[in-house]
């Protein structure tokens, strides 16, 4: 009898593989990005299976109601002729098939002597077990304000470079925007809100 | 984390400070101006001084280490940023285009510059690289109603993104088959001969690094950047961060990857030669001087890996010299290029300068002396950068690698002298406008330095950059 795991793990690793490779295949760019969604999905199963609850909440939450549906309100507004982006394919697949050629042997290559010697022996970082009865949620908040502070601030501050950036990139000051003041609002009075015109009679009002 | 790591982070904590708090005061004025560009520049001074006078060791588990070589490359890096500033400031706001995010963006910059200088872990090495990188990109689109510095910007951010790409997927590996980010853990991982998947690793992290310092074949992205991007902002990218990433380079090589330096010292020596020919051939047909001084910085960086490549104490020694004299040349030639203008138009091409001589006698002197610097012409200081790296690669055997680099600086030789002959025997073509006194003044002191101060300070550099450089021995 196979164990329920072992099942479930060949059933989602299956899955991200053909998802992955639809990404690639696919013709349709939101279709690419429908299985891209499809394997961050499978990749999160994957991490329950290994014990990482908090990390495969955090794929769900963040790549697919984030990241994703992001790319895919850029892949709509895009737009994308695909006649004219599979025109250059004939001619640029001799050198693109030998650079996917020696990928692939050297990731063989990588693979099987992973498989015959092994990876790492043991972890030297930091330990972010805390042992048994810690949730692994618990596990990352101990480390991520301790040890790992540094790198965290740092993280922090290459978001700032983001917004400051995004900033100065795009936002424009437009003159003569009406905007609400409401203290001017509530500063108003009938001397100031109001003008008594006299009008002559056969003349009407002009600005 | 204790109290005695934040000892070691001050330089970090001003820049972070400062560049929080100006973005506050500049977000509150709605405006910049030389008194904040100057607040600005106290801040990467005082952070200077911080580097120097702070502690020494290593701090918040091994991700950041605060050694003679960190405060070496910090000062150099905070000095030629604080130098950027002025003079982009300076030139973005006589084209009516600057902003209060300058100063601080090159303070951010700064900031993870200085984290990859002092960085001792693949996570600080990368978080400082997207720092910096993040900061450049933005710079390089600075003037974003003009079409080519959106488009220096947009295929900077889309290479570097790329290399980044390139560079996570190698420091993945390392950290799967090395069990470890520290650099350290991974060197006691590599027993022996080292795995084949840790090597993969290596080849990745190098390329990635190799593009950040436009080293060929990587380097393609540098002209066109260089071309588009504001002229001033170029002289920042030339100089700083090409320092911090050949410190990087330096520690990870030889502090993580140490003891299997038979497996990156060819790669690294080709990239070398790679680099100093493409710099020296392809600057060739160049005719705009941003594209020219691209494949020079391209060629320059070949001859600081070749320093590299020697190992020891001495072939480092040699490319942070190298490096160093090299920043003052390239900082003084972008500020008297982003000075010149001709009827409205800036000169940006070989032929725009003919007659500088007759028009901007000053000018044209400083320039001359940067061009024969960088051509390695003695007595000025790019002589001596090459006599060290020359002598550190045939210290360690590399005699045809440094013959076959000096035969590269000689083919350079030619678009150097080209540009010095237009400048002083071509009939002028019109009036050259009065350059701004900031960037003059910082051109003709980063002249002087190139002849004759710099051989004074030869004298104390050189000890500065050997007890930086202790920690390779």
């Amino acid at each position: 009898m196979i164990p329920l795991q072992t099942i479930a793990f060949y059933l989602m690793s299956t899955v991200t593989i053909a998802a992955g490779l639809a990404v690639v295949f696919a013709r349709n760019p939101v279709h690419s990005v429908l299985f891209l969604i499809t394997a961050f999905f499978s990749a999160a199963g994957l991490f329950v299976l290994m014990g990482a609850e908090f990390l495969a909440m955090l794929l769900v939450v963040v790549y697919v109601g984030a990241v994703a549906v992001l790319f895919l309100f850029v892949v709509m507004m895009l737009d994308v002729d695909f006649s004219r982006l599979r025109e250059g394919f004939s001619r640029y697949l001799p050198i693109g098939g030998v650079v996917a050629g020696i990928l692939t042997i050297e990731m063989i290559m990588v693979a099987t002597m992973v498989a015959t010697q092994g990876a790492a022996k043991a972890s030297a970082g930091p330990d972010a077990s805390g042992g048994a009865d810690v949730t692994n949620a618990e596990a990352i908040g101990r480390v991520l304000y301790t040890d790992y502070v540094y790198f965290f601030q740092a993280a922090g501050m290459v978001l700032l470079v983001a917004m400051i950036g995004a900033i100065v990139l795009t936002l424009r000051h437009k003159p003569g925007v009406k905007r609400q003041n409401i203290a001017a609002q509530n500063a108003r009075t009938p001397a100031t809100g109001m003008t008594i015109v006299d009008i002559k009679p056969g003349e009407g009002i002009s600005e | 984390m204790t109290l005695a790591d934040l000892n070691l982070v001050w330089p970090e904590l001003m820049l972070a400070g400062g560049a929080l708090l100006l973005l506050m005061v500049g977000a509150f004025r709605g405006k910049g101006g030389p008194a904040f560009d100057g607040l600005a520049m106290l801040v990467l001074l005082a952070a200077g001084v911080a580097a120097v006078l702070g502690g020494e060791g290593r701090g918040f588990a091994g991700g950041l280490i605060a050694d003679n070589l960190s405060s070496f490359a910090k000062v150099a890096i905070y000095a030629a940023s604080a130098l950027a500033i002025p003079l982009g400031g300076g030139w973005l706001r006589a084209r009516g285009d600057d902003k209060f995010e300058f100063p601080v963006l090159i303070l951010l910059a700064a900031l993870g510059m200085g984290m990859m200088a002092s960085a001792g872990d693949l996570i600080s090495l990368y978080v400082g690289i997207e720092l910096h990188s993040l900061a450049l990109y933005v710079l390089a689109a600075f003037r974003r109603d003009d079409a080519r510095s959106s488009e220096a910007g947009l295929k900077y951010f889309v290479l570097g993104a790329l290399s980044s790409g390139l560079l996570l997927y190698g420091a993945s590996l390392i950290y799967g088959f090395a069990g470890s980010t520290h650099f350290d853990v991974i060197a006691a991982s590599i027993q022996g001969q080292a795995h084949t998947g840790l090597l993969f690793g290596l080849v990745f992290l190098i390329c990635g690094l190799a593009f950040k310092v436009s080293a060929a074949p990587f380097h393609m992205w540098t002209p066109d950047v260089y071309e588009g991007a504001p002229t001033p902002v170029v002289g920042f990218f030339a100089g700083a961060p090409k320092m911090a990433a050949m410190v990087l380079l330096a520690r990870v090589l030889s502090e993580g990857f140490g003891t299997t330096v038979a497996q990156w010292h060819s790669i690294i020596v080709i990239v070398a030669l790679a680099s100093v020919f493409v710099g020296a051939f392809a600057g060739l047909a160049q005719k705009n001087l941003k594209r020219l001084w691209a494949y020079s910085s391209i060629a320059n960086i070949g001859y600081a890996l070749l320093g590299l490549a020697a190992g020891g104490e001495v072939g480092m020694q040699a490319m942070l010299m190298f490096m160093v004299l090299y920043m003052v040349d390239v900082t003084g030639f972008f500020a008297c290029l982003g000075a010149l203008q001709r009827g409205g138009k800036p000169m940006e091409t070989v032929d725009d300068m003919a007659g500088l001589f007759k028009e901007q006698p000053g000018i044209a002197l400083a320039m001359t002396a940067f061009a024969l610097s960088a051509l390695g012409l003695p007595p000025f200081s790019g002589f001596f950068a090459k006599v060290f790296v020359f002598k550190a690669a045939l210290g360690a055997g590399l005699v045809w690698p440094a013959v076959l680099a000096l035969v590269g600086s000689v083919v350079a030789a030619a678009y150097y002298l080209r540009l010095i002959k237009v400048m002083w025997f071509d009939p002028s073509t019109g009036p050259v406008e009065t350059p701004p006194l900031t960037a003059k003044t910082i051109a003709i002191g980063a002249a002087l330095f190139s002849f004759p101060v710099g051989l004074i300070a030869l004298h104390w550099l050189e000890p500065l950059a050997l007890a930086a450089s202790a920690a390779f021995g």
